[in-house]
């Protein structure tokens, strides 16, 4: 495999982009103050984006679909958004923000969602999918069990992939860079050739994987030329590293729609083709910079064709093209280069964006210089999030990784991920209560839980309960998945991304669960005060009553954090115990996206006092409100869940008025790293961040066109405020602001 | 076991001190400033009772965050109307590690105080509330400033570091003359690092108006940004930092 100039090393002889980074990366160790502003052709394109997203907003939400076309990595001809100016090419159709169907999900969300926008399915395209091709939400209803569609109807299993795309898959989209697609194809062909009988199952499906991922690469080399592109080959320079990249990703957002379609770790990669065309003297920093901002610029522009449905768990139209960067190696030498500090100027260059998910890999031992300029970025932008890369690295492994959807470890090209949505665990608590009925329909969902003696709740017999229906909607949510990721395969297998990971990764399963907070306070009231529960004619609790006071997670009091750390221990084991479709590792998070809404809308109310049908707390987060020793002792109470027993991510949004973090904008940088440090010192895993006004945001909601661009971290990943619907909204205005001086 | 009443914790202070800070805000004070923005901190016979041990377990559990400067701030309230009870506390912070800092309006300077301060505070942050003492009277409720300047002598005599702190009130602490006058008092101080100006604001309102007390400032309107630039020109002829808080 050619060098071109660069230092040799095992990825010479296999696939390995990990040791071509260790190999040759440059760390860089100062601040800011190199990076340059977007050139003028940027502006230019920029500007005609600016344009057509305003159109997107006014005609509700979406600017065109294409009716005719099944998407697919080569169906479309080119598409640009302002040819001359673009360094940087490719477009998911050929046209901006249009958006494509992808029916192999499901081809009902796609009629749907092309006639919610007034239009309808070419007729051809319909009488395809509905007569002659199966669809993967086919399959998986063809078998579900019974027991699985009511957990699912009554919202105990909520947000499952299976009538969309399953995402979570990250490609190694470098690996088109530097080996070229000639060179992949005859990687693959190798594995092929290994992979002899004896024929059972799994070498079938495999044999039959490898194929399909060999034709997708074909394809590729297709969707290339149509750009001039000579994707067969490795990228020679700096340009072509980054081009070659995104169109490796832009394969995989034609081809797929998953909920969360992440880059993974490529910008210290590209440093290293940018360096060396810098030192040869080949390009200046504003080219450097121009590369970034239009690849950047074209990462925000993905779309996916979704029907207002989905709006209700994943609000605010994100494409989780989640971008990890910093991080440290493991021989000790820092990720992070001058393309990282890059690829954070474009929210500079571009103004704030929702879109790519950029995430810091937090270390220790981070360059002062970048964590000062990630602090910088949150204060002004609030578009960024956080993670614990001393964690990982030491949990998982690797130091190659990126994160899938929104807080996920995955190893880059050796594994991927089945995405499991969650599980509603505060309406799991209530079956305890409720002799393993639903609460608000009065079906009989876990058989064998006793009701309830006594006057007053007894902790005891509730946690005893509360196992029993753990260990049942484990079983079920194990089922569902199996189902989900066997038809996924089958009928929607991502061909393209797949061919640039290897052959057989190691896999995770991802469960996940909602309300955290709303179990742990529920079970330290029953635990430390006396209470009561109010039922209706059939028995089931319809409200509490709570004598004294109690122990609130989110306020660094051990007697409430240890409850929240066992639940989950006790529930990630539960799921541990099961075995998963083609061996796939269980993991757990505690994460909601924007589904806390909606989780909270189907839950009766609780013991803790939340009153039935109000929202949860996102992710991990306690309860608002009740977070009343300041934001150290909140993130604290977080920090306690063991990252062992939730390695699928632990999710917590810090969000705090300018002021409240420091007196001015120099405090406000070192104190955001302070705390970032700090925060993670204590083995915590993922943090939002953001620094916001209150009253911008009650402003944004009453005139939306003055903030097209205002960014708001969510659970796991940001979102262009106005997009969210007004209920969201008054949510997450709802939501603890860090606001004491 | 040894306890201290406490009124309530702030985990994330930024405004009491360096860094970021636990503020351990106590219960009780003898001044009654008109502007006092925690005067639910005033009575005496309030505030929560927490033990020593458990303070110290959750400063410790923030030491991550305090970074470089970062540490522990004891407010109020009056802090050092619990100086002997405090000595322990800091005692065992500084054991730690931690940097200490007490928030005081320099009324007491008992024995107890003494050694707290002089063996254990790394920082003192003196609230002048007026140079004058007519005004000082006023504003406080009829206490002498003599008492604040004794306590401002004392720390400069230590040799230990200190920052004065000054509410910003329009119309009654922000008088060009007086606010001379405070300069030159201190002018001189080699202990002073630095002299903070709070901005005036009314956000403690309603907390006198749940206790059943008059706010008598009620029509003072907050600083304009030119009455804090004037007033940190005028303190800066005389103090190597002035800041805005
Ligand atoms: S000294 Fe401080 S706590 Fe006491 S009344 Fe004055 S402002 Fe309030």
């Amino acid at each position: 495999m050619s060098n071109r100039g660069f230092k040799n090393g095992n990825w010479n002889e296999s696939i390995n982009v990990r040791n071509f980074v260790i190999q040759n990366i440059t760390p860089y160790e100062e601040d800011d103050s190199f990076l340059q502003g977007p050139t003028d052709r940027t502006k230019r394109l920029w500007d005609v984006c600016r344009v057509a997203l305003k159109e997107e907003r006014q005609n509700n939400g979406v600017r065109a679909i294409d009716t005719e076309i099944v998407s697919t990595i080569n169906a479309f001809g080119a598409g640009y958004i302002q040819k001359e100016d673009e360094v940087i090419v490719g477009l998911q159709t050929d046209m901006l923000l249009k958006r494509a169907m992808k029916p192999y999900g499901g081809y009902n969300v796609v009629a749907k969602a092309v006639s919610e926008h007034g239009l309808e399915v070419d007729p051809k395209v319909k009488e395809i999918f509905t007569k002659y091709a199966k669809t993967h939400n086919d399959g998986v209803f063809d078998v579900y069990t019974k027991e699985i569609r009511k957990f699912r109807s009554l919202g105990f299993l909520t947000g499952l992939p299976d009538n969309y795309a399953r995402g979570r898959v990250i490609g190694d989209y470098r690996r088109l860079a530097l080996y070229g697609i000639d060179a992949l194809i005859q990687a693959k062909q190798q594995d092929m050739d290994g992979l002899v009988g004896p024929m059972d199952d799994s070498r079938i499906r495999v044999r039959e994987e490898v194929a399909e991922q060999i034709k997708a690469l074909r394809e590729m080399i297709e969707m290339g030329k149509r750009y001039g592109l000579e994707l067969n080959r490795p990228a020679n320079n700096a340009q072509e590293a980054v081009q070659w990249t995104y169109m490796a990703y832009l394969a995989a957002v034609k081809e797929q729609d998953g909920a969360a379609m992440s880059l993974g770790n490529v910008s210290s990669f590209l440093d290293i083709f940018i360096q060396k065309d810098l030192v040869e003297g080949t390009i200046t920093e504003a080219d450097a910079q121009e590369y970034i901002d239009q690849f950047v610029m074209k990462l925000r522009m993905v779309r996916h064709l979704r029907m207002d449905a989905y709006e209700q768990i994943f609000a605010g139209d994100p494409t989780w093209v989640t971008e990890s960067i910093g991080g440290m190696l493991a021989d000790g030498r820092t990720k992070v280069t001058k393309t990282s500090f890059r690829f954070l100027q474009t929210l500079y260059n571009l103004g704030p964006s929702p879109e790519p998910n950029i995430t810091i890999l937090w270390s220790q031992n981070l360059p002062e210089g970048f964590k000062r300029f990630c602090s910088k970025v949150s204060i002004d932008t609030s578009s960024i999030q956080y993670e614990n890369d001393d964690l990982m690295r030491e949990n998982r492994c690797s130091d190659d990784y990126g994160i899938a959807c929104c807080v996920s470890f995955q190893e880059i090209g050796k594994q991927i991920q089945f995405f499991g949505a969650r599980t509603n665990l505060a309406k799991t608590l209530l079956l305890a209560l409720n002799g393993g009925r639903c609460e608000n329909t009065n079906t009989l969902m876990v058989p064998g839980i006793k009701e309830l003696e006594g006057e007053y709740l007894d902790y005891n017999q509730v946690i005893e309960n509360f196992k029993i229906a753990m260990h049942t909607v484990a079983r079920v949510y194990n089922e569902s998945m199996n189902i989900i990721h066997y038809m996924h395969d089958r009928y929607y297998y991502e061909k393209g991304q797949m061919a640039l990971v290897d052959t057989n990764p190691k896999i995770n399963i991802a469960y996940g669960i909602a309300g955290l907070s709303i179990i742990a306070d529920s079970l330290s009231a029953i635990k430390h005060t006396k209470v009561k529960a109010i039922r209706n004619e059939d028995g089931l609790t319809v409200d509490f009553t709570i004598e004294g006071e109690f122990p609130k997670y989110g306020n660094d009091d051990d007697r409430v954090d240890d409850i929240a750390r066992k639940v989950v221990n006790h529930f990630n084991n539960e799921l541990k115990a099961i075995k998963v479709y083609k061996d796939a590792d269980p993991t757990l998070s505690v994460l909601t996206i924007t589904s806390n809404v909606v989780y909270g809308k189907k839950t009766g109310a609780t013991p803790d006092g939340r009153g039935a049908g109000v929202p949860f707390a996102p992710g991990a987060n306690p309860m608002h409100g009740r977070d009343t020793h300041g934001a150290i002792a909140s993130l604290n109470s977080v920090a306690k869940i063991d990252y062992k027993d939730s390695q699928d991510g632990i999710s917590n949004t810090f969000s705090i008025v300018p002021k409240s973090l420091g007196a001015d904008r120099k405090d406000r940088i070192v104190n955001l790293v302070a705390t970032l440090d700090g925060y993670f010192g204590r083995k915590a895993h993922h943090l939002n961040v953001n620094v916001l006004n209150r009253e911008t945001l009650l402003d944004a909601m009453e005139n939306p066109e003055e903030y097209p661009q205002l960014t708001i971290r969510v659970s796991g990943y940001a979102v262009n405020f106005t997009r969210l619907s007004r209920e969201q909204q008054q949510e997450v205005i709802s939501r603890s602001f860090h606001d004491k001086m | 076991m040894e306890s201290l009443s406490v009124h309530s914790i702030e985990s994330f202070g930024t405004h009491d001190g360096p860094g970021v800070r636990m503020i351990i805000f106590t219960q009780g004070c003898k001044f009654k400033c008109l502007y006092c923005h925690n005067p639910d901190t005033i009575p005496m016979d309030k505030g929560t009772k927490y033990e020593l041990e458990d303070l110290v377990r959750r400063a410790i559990n923030m030491k991550g965050y305090f970074g470089k400067l970062g540490g522990v701030t004891v407010s109020g309230g009056e802090p050092l109307i619990h100086s002997k009870g405090l000595i322990p506390l800091f005692k065992r912070l500084k054991g730690e590690g931690i940097h200490t800092n007490i928030d005081t309006n320099g009324r007491i300077l008992n024995a107890h105080t003494k050694e707290l301060i002089d063996n254990y505070a790394d920082l003192v942050m003196l609230d002048i509330k007026h140079i004058n003492n007519e005004w000082h009277k006023k504003i406080t409720g009829g206490h002498e400033v003599t008492y604040p300047l004794r306590f401002a002598e004392h720390r400069e005599a230590s040799g230990k570091p200190m920052w004065i702190r000054y509410v910003l009130v329009p119309g009654w602490t922000d008088q060009p003359e007086y606010l001379h006058e405070l300069g030159n008092h201190f002018k001189d101080y080699q202990t002073i690092e630095k002299i903070e100006i709070q901005p005036y604001h009314q956000l403690g309102v309603h907390k006198w108006e749940s206790l059943g007390w008059k706010y008598q400032l009620s029509d003072v309107e907050e600083n304009s940004d030119e009455q804090l630039l004037k007033a940190k020109e005028i303190l800066s002829e005389y103090f190597k930092e002035v800041k805005v808080n």
